[in-house]
């Protein structure tokens, strides 16, 4: 499985009814590597996310997860042939997901939250299941909070629930979508922090985020997305140093303001 | 006409029997309708298109027409169409119907007010659809829903007094045969009111409870 990417996403075209919000995205996301996708609000970056998690299907193209081609194989004549349930969930089962409204559930404590799947899709005893749960729990910072409900914790403290929580099933794909948009300002740091150790540990991650910092300092890549199609790909020095693509600029000025763009 | 406790005490065992008959079919009635109530929403929510078609006219006809014609049509106009049915077998499947119309409109809106998101990550951590419907939707909803079916359990209770009129030996008939003979309507119906009010407390109260244990599972604010 060496060499091969971690994520290769073909041709890849969305549509919602009449409007083509993914409009052929090729990208490849090696082992390893931390990828970030930036582009304005609208631009796709979720239903791309939501693709490679599978939770949105595609139209055309193919999504292929180490290797395995996701949902649709491809077929003799490159048509797109659906592949069965089960082959689909375990080429699933590869990649952890995390939303921007975090999506706990709020009828588990946090070590429910992160146990539950556990014991619900791998059998694994209960017992057995929070003494793994406890373990990713606290990786985040967070074993003195774990009989806690969500509606106790923080925004900050549930999104590090919502990371343990895909965590504990041992994904070596990570997707994030905006994972600190809703949080305070004084709340992002805990959780940018978490996501920092994960990469640091190798984890190969896809992040949507308008935290330029974060992308220019941790990001492998920066793939920048407008209208549906991939408009500039490349390290961040190449990306954010200039010579500047005239969108990444405009973009920059929307998200910093102008003075804090022109220091980088 | 003068108030007499007395004529209470003397027929305190007959009361307590149709008490248990009212109590018995309240509860069979409306565990029966919480249940058939939850299997219509499913099939509407997941079923095919004309399965959902299908039920919206008999939802909506029960919900649309009074309890005590229904329950007249059901018992005198059964036999017509060979559904022959003793008066308490009649009024347990009416209580049924009538409840599960009314309890598949609450499952529905509960299923609409579980946020999708909480549905999506369970999908991303492999649960299939019955794990999330079992593990994930149906807390969440007992949650989201405890008020209002204790209220509709509450409405469940007061309906059990029209099932007096096909003779079932519920409450209501036993005190209002009482009162008939005795030409005591007051007293009657004075005990009546309290021992429904009573019930309706102790069913609310209930309901407290087990919202209070449930208050920590609200949803968290993001
Ligand atoms: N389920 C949907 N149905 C219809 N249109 C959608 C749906 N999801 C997203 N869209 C549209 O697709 C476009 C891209 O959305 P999204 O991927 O969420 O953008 P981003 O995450 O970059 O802000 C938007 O115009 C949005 O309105
Ligand atoms: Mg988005």
């Amino acid at each position: 499985m060496t060499g091969l990417p971690a994520i290769k996403v073909e041709k890849l075209v969305k549509r919602f009814g009449k409007t083509t919000v993914l409009n052929g995205i090729d990208l490849v996301v090696e082992r390893g590597e931390v990828t970030c996708l930036l582009g304005p609000s609208g631009s796709g970056k979720s239903t791309l996310l939501r693709c490679v998690a599978l939770l949105e299907e595609a139209n055309e193209g193919f999504i292929e997860i180490n290797g395995m081609p996701l949902g649709f194989a491809s077929g003799p004549n490159g048509e797109r042939v659906r592949l069965p349930a089960a082959e689909t969930q375990k080429v699933r089962a590869h990649i952890g997901m995390v939303f921007q409204q975090f999506n706990l559930w709020p009828h588990m404590t946090a070590l429910g939250n992160v146990a539950e799947a556990l014991v619900t899709v791998r059998g694994m005893p209960r017992k057995d299941a929070e003494e793994r749960a406890m373990a990713q729990l606290s990786k985040v910072g967070l074993s003195d909070r774990a009989g806690h409900y969500p509606s106790e914790l923080s925004g900050g403290q549930q999104q590090r629930v919502a990371i343990a929580r895909a965590l504990a099933l041992d994904p070596d794909i990570m997707l994030f979508d905006e994972p600190t948009s809703s949080l305070d300002p004084e709340l992002t740091g805990e959780v940018l922090n978490v996501m920092r150790d994960l990469a640091e540990s190798g984890m190969t991650m896809l992040v949507v985020t308008h935290e330029i910092g974060f992308a220019a300092s941790v990001g492998s890549k920066i793939v920048f997305l407008d209208q549906g199609k991939l408009i500039v790909e490349g390290k961040p020095e190449e990306v954010f140093g200039k010579p500047r693509h005239e969108r990444i600029d405009q973009f920059l000025d929307t998200y910093l303001d102008r003075g804090a763009a022109t220091l980088l | 006409m003068t108030f007499d406790p007395d004529l209470i005490i003397q027929y305190l065992p007959d009361i307590v029997r149709a008490l248990g008959v009212t109590i018995l079919l309240w509860i069979a009635g409306s565990a029966l309708g919480i249940v058939v109530g939850f299997i219509i929403a499913v099939a509407r929510r997941y079923g095919p298109r004309w399965l959902d078609l299908a039920l919206f006219a008999p939802v909506e006809l029960i919900r649309g027409t009074p309890f005590l014609v229904q329950i007249f049509l059901l018992y005198y106009g059964g036999p017509f169409i060979g559904l022959s049915l003793d008066s308490v077998t009649a009024g347990l499947l009416g209580l049924t119907i009538y409840g599960a119309a009314y309890y598949s409109e609450l499952w529905r809106s509960g299923f609409v007010a579980i946020p999708k998101g909480h549905v999506e990550a369970a999908q991303c951590v492999g649960f299939n659809r019955t794990q999330t419907l079992r593990r994930i939707i149906l807390p969440e909803m007992t949650m989201l829903l405890l008020p209002s079916m204790v209220n509709m359990t509450i409405l469940m209770l007061k309906e059990t007094a029209i099932l007096s009129i096909i003779s079932v030996p519920e409450l209501t008939l036993a005190v209002s045969a009482l009162g008939t003979k005795h030409y005591a309507f007051v007293e009657g119906f004075a005990v009546l009111a309290l021992i429904y009010w009573g019930l309706v407390e102790a069913c609310s109260a209930m309901g407290r409870f087990a919202e209070s244990r449930l208050s920590k599972y609200r949803f968290a604010a993001s």
